[in-house]
């Protein structure tokens, strides 16, 4: 049994190969040019770059989740970014707690937010957060259990389309919302921030942010080899079978709600270890990352770079991004136009995305036929069904 | 217990129906799509249904297949399967293959895939994320490919397949789920006269082993068929019988085939 696994495993087609290959070449690369270069050496990679590329690295990861559900399963998400921020804020809230005394009001025990709100004991919700074991089980469970509870109801209810869309997003907002008020001792408005250290090492210091780096690039080539498993099994042809003709697959025989619930699980617990990730390289997570205009940009970068390709919604989480750090630097007004301009331009000239445009160029010649039917049609309408 | 008992057992087993409707009503906002409708496939039976559109035909596939839960009436599966408790995926896996009007296969997985996906087999999700198929398994897909006449296509996607392809695909894929009973609806609808008398000839084969119910608008092919016919009338059976029977009764002639 472990033979055919493992070598389903390493099954991977040219572009996948490729792929794994550049973020395997970057992770080495990246962290080696920031540590062991002079600074004033014209390789050397400063280490906000480093922060940076990482942070990218991660919303490579949380593009993977929504094109695993998106692309394959026909589910388009548009809260996705709700998992993203709790696996966030699990981070953050240990984070937090290494502060310990160091923090401006020098509590042993209680962030600075707790002690300005007059807070006299730690929220029975935040104990366990200085053990790094627990809040990395926290990162995993607290999106996976919401992702579990929402997919439940949701897809035993057999709610589809646009009208799933909408109930995800109205998650999303609603945990904006909830996350902004102070008294529910997430930190409010703020968020959480101010962090020292990460296992005891200086969150400012160059080997640390290298370190998270190398750890944001192992996590994403996992993600993918992971994503590719579960693509290239039977159940990933059932999922695309649920996608093309669900009342087919329901008529075989298949549960369709199960394999829903299950692709939605992973895909949730897969969003909350990027944000995670995120977090201490960018220093700070706060409410507004759930709101609905974050989850619709990441349902954009995997659109851009190409649905159902898996490699193609990473790409397009970086090549996004990179515009957007570009953009929001030189000429910030134009950035959300920009945006929306690139999104109209792939739909309509780059139907399957970037790489989609670069297959049909030839330039990303497929070693196997058969790779082809895990395609996707053209990005189209999400299909609406009539509710019972 | 004397020694009669396993006989009379064997005969209630042998009179138990492959599928038994009665007295079955659906209404949709006050349309009444099924009227107090019964109907009684034996084992091993391959019967027609024909009727005008709106005559409920489609509503009748989805009250079996539990797509559609009835108001009132029965229905039964091999006598003791109460159908109308379960839901598509039980009913499915109890042994009840459906072919939708409109060729459904999937059109973006290879037509060697499709018919993976429909063989019988385990279907939950842990089970399908470490499947693989076994040379055993692998011959019967192949043998299922001549069956249903796509050997040479095997490696294309489905929805390369031509529309008359696509409907023997589907069957082949009800098939591999090996079912007992298989609800084919209009299997023939946009097919030449040619791929019309082959799909005539591979139910046929099928019936040898399992009960069908065909529900079809082609009179040409319901002859073909050469079996009962149920000829069904705003939700209820209007005329039963062999096709020459149904097509001389006045009221069929009236409501159907006169126009």
């Amino acid at each position: 049994m472990t033979g055919p696994i493992t070598s389903r495993l390493l099954l991977l087609d040219k572009p996948s190969r490729i792929f794994l290959m550049v973020v395997l070449a970057a992770t080495v690369a990246v962290p080696l040019l920031n540590l062991l270069t002079p600074a004033d050496s014209f390789i050397h990679v400063p280490t906000y770059v480093v922060s940076l590329l990482g942070k990218y690295l991660s919303f490579a990861i949380l593009a993977l989740s929504v094109d695993l559900i998106w692309g394959f399963c026909g589910i388009l998400s548009l809260g996705h970014g709700a998992f993203f921020a709790l696996g966030g804020y699990a981070m953050g809230m240990y984070l937090m707690r290494q502060i310990g005394d160091r923090g401006v009001y020098a509590n042993p025990l209680l962030p600075d937010f707790m002690v300005f709100l007059n807070w006299k004991e730690l929220p029975w919700y935040w104990h366990g957060f200085d053990s790094f074991p627990f809040a990395m089980l926290m990162v995993i469970l607290a999106p996976g259990i919401l992702g579990f509870v929402f997919g439940w109801f949701a897809f035993r209810s057999r709610v589809t389309g646009v009208y799933l869309s909408i109930i995800s997003q109205a998650m999303t907002f609603a945990l904006l919302l909830a996350f902004f008020r102070n008294d529910m001792g997430f930190g409010g408005n703020n968020g959480l921030t101010d962090f020292k250290d990460i296992l005891g090492f200086n969150l400012q210091a160059d080997g640390t942010r290298a370190a998270l780096f190398v750890a944001t690039g192992i996590a994403l080539m996992l993600a993918f080899v992971a994503c590719r498993f579960i693509v290239t099994s039977k159940l990933g042809r059932v999922l695309v079978g649920v996608r093309d003709a669900e009342s087919r697959v329901r008529f075989l025989g298949y549960r369709v709600e199960h394999y829903k619930l299950f692709v939605f699980t992973i895909s949730a617990v897969m969003a909350g270890i990027a944000g995670a990730l995120y977090v201490p390289q960018v220093g700070i997570i706060n409410p507004s990352e759930f709101s609905p205009a974050n989850s619709i940009e990441i349902v954009i970068w995997v659109a851009l770079g190409g649905r159902g390709t898996l490699y193609g919604a990473a790409l397009g989480a970086v090549l996004v991004n990179f515009a957007k750090t570009f953009f929001t630097g030189a000429i910030p007004d134009v950035w959300l136009f920009a945006l929306g301009a690139l999104f109209v331009l792939t739909t309509l000239f780059l139907p399957k995305g970037v790489v989609g445009g670069l297959s049909k160029l030839g330039l990303l010649k497929r070693s196997k036929p058969p790779e082809k039917s895990l395609e996707p049609p053209p990005l189209a309408e999400p299909k609406v069904e009539a509710q019972p | 217990m004397n020694e009669t008992a396993p006989d009379i057992i064997d005969v209630i087993e042998a009179s138990k129906p492959a599928l038994y409707l009665d007295a079955v009503s659906v209404s949709f906002d006050g349309f009444k799509a099924l009227n107090n409708l019964s109907l009684v496939i034996d084992v091993g039976e391959m019967r027609a249904v024909i009727g005008p559109n709106g005559a409920g035909k489609t509503t009748m596939m989805d009250v079996i297949t539990g797509k559609t839960r009835p108001d009132t009436g029965q229905v039964a599966f091999h006598g003791d399967t109460d159908l109308t408790k379960l839901d598509e995926a039980q009913i499915a896996n109890l042994g009840i293959g459906r072919k939708f009007q409109k060729p459904s296969v999937f059109e973006s997985h290879t037509v060697w895939n499709n018919l993976e996906l429909a063989m019988k087999a385990k279907r939950g999700p842990f089970a399908t994320l470490f499947a693989r198929t076994s040379s055993e398994e692998e011959d019967r897909i192949d043998a299922m490919l001549k069956l249903v006449g796509v050997s040479d296509r095997r490696a294309e996607l489905a929805g390369a397949l031509s529309h008359g392809q696509k409907q023997w695909l589907e069957i082949g894929m009800l098939l591999m789920q090996e079912p007992s009973l298989l609800l084919v609806d209009e299997p023939v609808a946009g097919m030449t006269d040619a791929e019309t008398e082959q799909t005539a000839h591979l139910l046929r084969e099928i019936n040898k082993t399992k009960s069908l119910m065909v529900v079809e608008h082609d009179m040409t092919f319901v002859e073909a068929l050469g079996v009962k016919v149920t000829v069904l009338h705003e939700g209820s059976v209007l005329a039963e019988g062999p096709l020459d029977f149904v097509r001389n009764d006045q009221q069929v002639i009236d409501v159907y085939l006169g126009r």
